[in-house]
């Protein structure tokens, strides 16, 4: 819930740029940083593979835009409160999509992207050993 | 009256780029000789001046700001810094789309000028191609995104140029990187000459290699200047996001690092005939993807100008009829073509098509990889594939590539013993496990930067193993070239691993006269004050930061707002030392008064961008090593024949005095 009205204040920051950015402070650990280092370090893996859904391919760990910020703090405040960071992945996709994360996972979808690899590496196989089995 | 003289220039820069396709492929009909055939290559010349007089034009515009002429008031302003004036002529659409024709059509004009290497016919069928694929893109220019409209009422004042491109690195980047990808045009056209007349010989490669190697040196320079704009200009420290704009220059670039090696085979042994030519097509190709990425409006960033739909589908024609025209010539010649010397595995050829192939399915991830979201997103699946995709994907790759690269120039051309050369092999065999052991176990780091690390020490050290038993001075220019490249491939590696293995970031808010710290390095905020340039205004932050408990730097980070257009960037600020670099970035006030502060220390990170400068610094080499030689090779040519004629004339006057 908390989420959402931070959701739709951030739509209206975007719409109105430059007044209401300043009126409206980021969540608290948007630019904090948590104090045990473990903790910090498993949310930056996590921020990392989280897209920044305002931004042009930018994960939430660079981006200034307050959408960033806001996602920012819930990855470090669930962290902190000892969720996993899968699970925090989860509930992020649950609300936003797939879209929102950067990790590789094969689905109906995405499986192309797993497959044409696969498929690269036997055709590129296949080359060397065809042109360079004749050479010899 | 400026703006008629460029529109007009651009019209007949255009008819002649149709006359010189029609006069090529005319003459190539007619054997390569006749009126016709002497028309192509002045057209070729005079095609290259009428563009520049039109581009030249347009810069004129933007420098006086114009603001009757449409393209100067929707992207300039009359209160900007004259270099920006000036590099936003080629900011926007219209003007970045008539650099690129400009820069075509001087290639093309350059090759007519000066290229004698060739049989005559298959240098007009090249002209003839240049001049076909020149002619769609000023169709595409003249008809759908004209750069010198007039606006019916001139505007008052401009609207101004995004800030975020306000910048010097915008000045250079664009025509950098439009340079490299349009001298890669030449390579596409002399692959189709060479296909319709079947001329596929070490002449055709040696009369490719330098263009090619020139268009990847600034393909080389444009990526690591981009690269380098956004580490320090979007204030987050990342200097690479596999953003589609960033893949579309890296395509050319991997396409044109796998042609100019297949190219040097064929000019040397006559080998990879079809390979070489595959590859020409390709590597263009690649450039045309990559503009329509950029300039149809498919993805949506600053890169991003047009956002017309109609200007897409006309980059996709023509896309679709240039690729696929050249496409369907290699496939009805290919067969023609012999496919050239033959040589054995454990050979230097035998290394190059294994780090070809490699190359190439890289090259095809990342085609795979920033195509498929956009394919799943027209059936409304919206996918996101990033770094977590491309990095360990790439790298299975990659790995054995760097593998290969490290012992490929140690072997000899056309047969090899591994055996021969074991204790070079043996050497960096222990570099790599050393490094994998200290840095794997030691120090605990993950699996790709370690990877990284291991293979660019190993490779640092493999890339000088070529000079072993050498007599340096007499080492060709060619041969330092390839040292200096893949030496620097093996420092950007380093760079790049080392950034992402050992990186520290530290957010805080610190008061003013506060302090904080990061990895090695103490931090001191003395003030913040606001300051004012030619078209923003910004909060500036006074750091003193000290390494080590030495002498502190001054760094002075600020957040800019710009008001035409309104906007607002950080501009970061740096203190490079040679063992990294410190990033500061100012943000906003907290309401308790404290400033944020954003600090990373990125040990090795400038190496990335070193080495990126030392693999063009070796492109240079190479391409001054094969200029030297071609152009002693032709005046030994003209000596050779000098000398005959001597003697001829001398022969001739003992016979007269013999009858005498």
């Amino acid at each position: 819930m908390i989420m959402r009205l931070l959701l739709s204040l951030a739509a209206f920051v975007l719409a109105v740029p430059l007044a209401a950015q300043d009126s409206m402070p980021p969540a608290p650990y948007a630019y904090r940083q948590l104090d045990d280092p473990a903790q910090e370090a498993a949310a930056q893996d996590l921020m990392e593979t989280l897209r920044c859904l305002k931004c042009q391919s930018q994960s939430i760990a660079d981006s200034d835009a307050p959408m960033a910020g806001d996602l920012r703090h819930q990855v470090r405040i669930r962290i902190a409160a000892g969720e996993e960071p899968e699970a925090i992945r989860q509930w992020l996709m649950q609300r936003y999509g797939d879209y929102v994360s950067y990790k590789p996972e094969v689905s109906a979808s995405t499986w192309p992207l797993f497959a044409i690899p696969l498929l690269l590496v036997l055709v590129a196989g296949g080359i060397l050993v065809g042109r360079l089995r004749r050479r010899a | 009256m400026i703006a008629e003289i460029g529109h007009a220039a651009l019209w007949l820069a255009a008819a002649l780029a149709a006359l010189q396709m029609l006069a090529g492929f005319l003459a190539v009909n007619a054997g390569g000789e006749g009126d016709v055939a002497r028309l192509v290559r002045p057209t070729a010349i005079m095609q290259g001046v009428l563009a520049s007089v039109a581009f030249a034009m347009l810069l004129w515009l933007f420098a006086t700001t114009d603001l009757s002429v449409k393209l100067v008031a929707a992207n300039s302003h009359s209160m900007k810094p004259m270099i920006f004036k000036l590099a936003g002529a080629w900011g926007n659409h219209e003007g970045s789309m008539l650099l690129w024709v400009t820069v075509m059509s001087l290639a093309g004009g350059l090759i007519a000028l000066v290229e004698r290497r060739l049989p005559e016919r298959t240098m007009q069928a090249t002209l003839a191609a240049q001049g076909l694929v020149s002619l769609g893109f000023y169709a595409f220019l003249i008809l759908s995104s004209n750069p010198f409209e007039r606006l019916p009422v001139p505007a008052p004042e401009g609207m101004g140029l995004n800030p975020l491109l306000q910048d010097i690195g915008l000045a250079f980047h664009p025509p950098t990187l439009y340079i490299g990808y349009v001298g890669l045009s030449v390579a596409f056209s002399f692959a189709v000459g060479a296909l319709l007349t079947r001329q596929v010989t070490p002449d055709f490669a040696s009369a490719m290699r330098p263009w090619v190697l020139g268009a990847w040196v600034f393909l080389t320079i444009g990526i690591t200047a981009g690269s380098y704009w956004a580490y320090y200009e979007l204030g987050w420290g990342g200097w690479w996001f596999w953003d589609p704009v960033e893949n579309a220059s890296l395509m050319p670039w991997l396409a044109a690092t796998a042609l100019l090696h297949s190219a040097s085979v064929l000019a040397s042994r006559d080998a990879l005939r079809i390979w070489t030519i595959m590859l020409g097509v390709v590597a263009f190709s690649m450039s045309m993807v990559g503009t329509f990425l950029v300039r149809s409006g498919i993805l949506t960033s600053v890169h991003a100008f047009a956002v017309d739909p109609e200007r897409g589908t006309f980059i996709l024609i023509l896309l679709a009829l240039f690729i696929g025209g050249a496409l369907l010539l290699f496939a009805l010649r290919a067969n023609t073509i012999n496919e050239g010397e033959r040589f054995a595995i454990a050979s230097r050829e035998g290394a190059l098509v294994f780090n070809n192939v490699m190359l190439s399915a890289i090259l095809a991830i990342v085609l795979l990889g920033t195509l498929y979201p956009l394919l799943t997103e027209a059936f409304d699946v919206r996918v996101s594939v990033g770094p977590p995709y491309f990095n360990p994907v790439g790298a299975i790759f990659a790995v054995p590539m760097f593998l290969v690269m490290a012992v490929g120039p140690l072997l000899r051309w056309r047969q090899d013993r591994l055996d021969r050369i074991r204790p070079e092999i043996a050497l960096f065999a222990a570099v790599v496990i050393a490094a994998l052991i200290w840095f794997g176990l030691v120090m605990d780091v993950a699996i790709l930067p370690l990877l990284g690390l291991a293979l660019a020490v190993g490779l640092g050290v493999a890339s000088f193993m070529p000079l072993r038993g050498r007599k340096l001075t007499r080492v060709p220019l060619a041969t330092w070239g390839m040292v200096v490249a893949h030496f620097g491939i093996a420092v950007a590696l380093l760079g790049m691993a080392s950034e992402s293995a050992f990186s520290e970031e530290r957010l805080a808010a610190v008061q003013e006269g506060g302090t904080t710290t990061v990895g090695p390095w103490t931090i001191t905020l003395r003030e913040v004050v606001p300051v004012a340039g030619p078209n923003w205004t910004a909060t500036e932050a006074h750091i003193l930061a000290s390494y080590d408990g030495g002498e502190p730097v001054y760094l002075g980070p600020q957040a800019r707002n710009f008001w035409a257009p309104p906007q607002e960037t950080t501009e970061s600020a740096l203190a490079t030392r040679w063992n990294g670099q410190l990033y500061a970035v100012v943000g906003d006030r907290a309401p308790d008064g404290r400033w944020q502060v954003r600090l990373w220390w990125k040990p090795l990170v400038t190496l990335i961008w070193f080495g990126g400068l030392l693999v063009a610094v070796g492109g240079v080499l190479a391409l001054l090593g094969r200029v030297v030689a071609d152009l002693r090779r032709r005046s030994i040519a003209r000596k050779i024949v000098e000398r005959r004629s001597e003697e001829e004339a001398f022969a001739r006057s003992q016979a007269q005095e013999a009858s005498a």
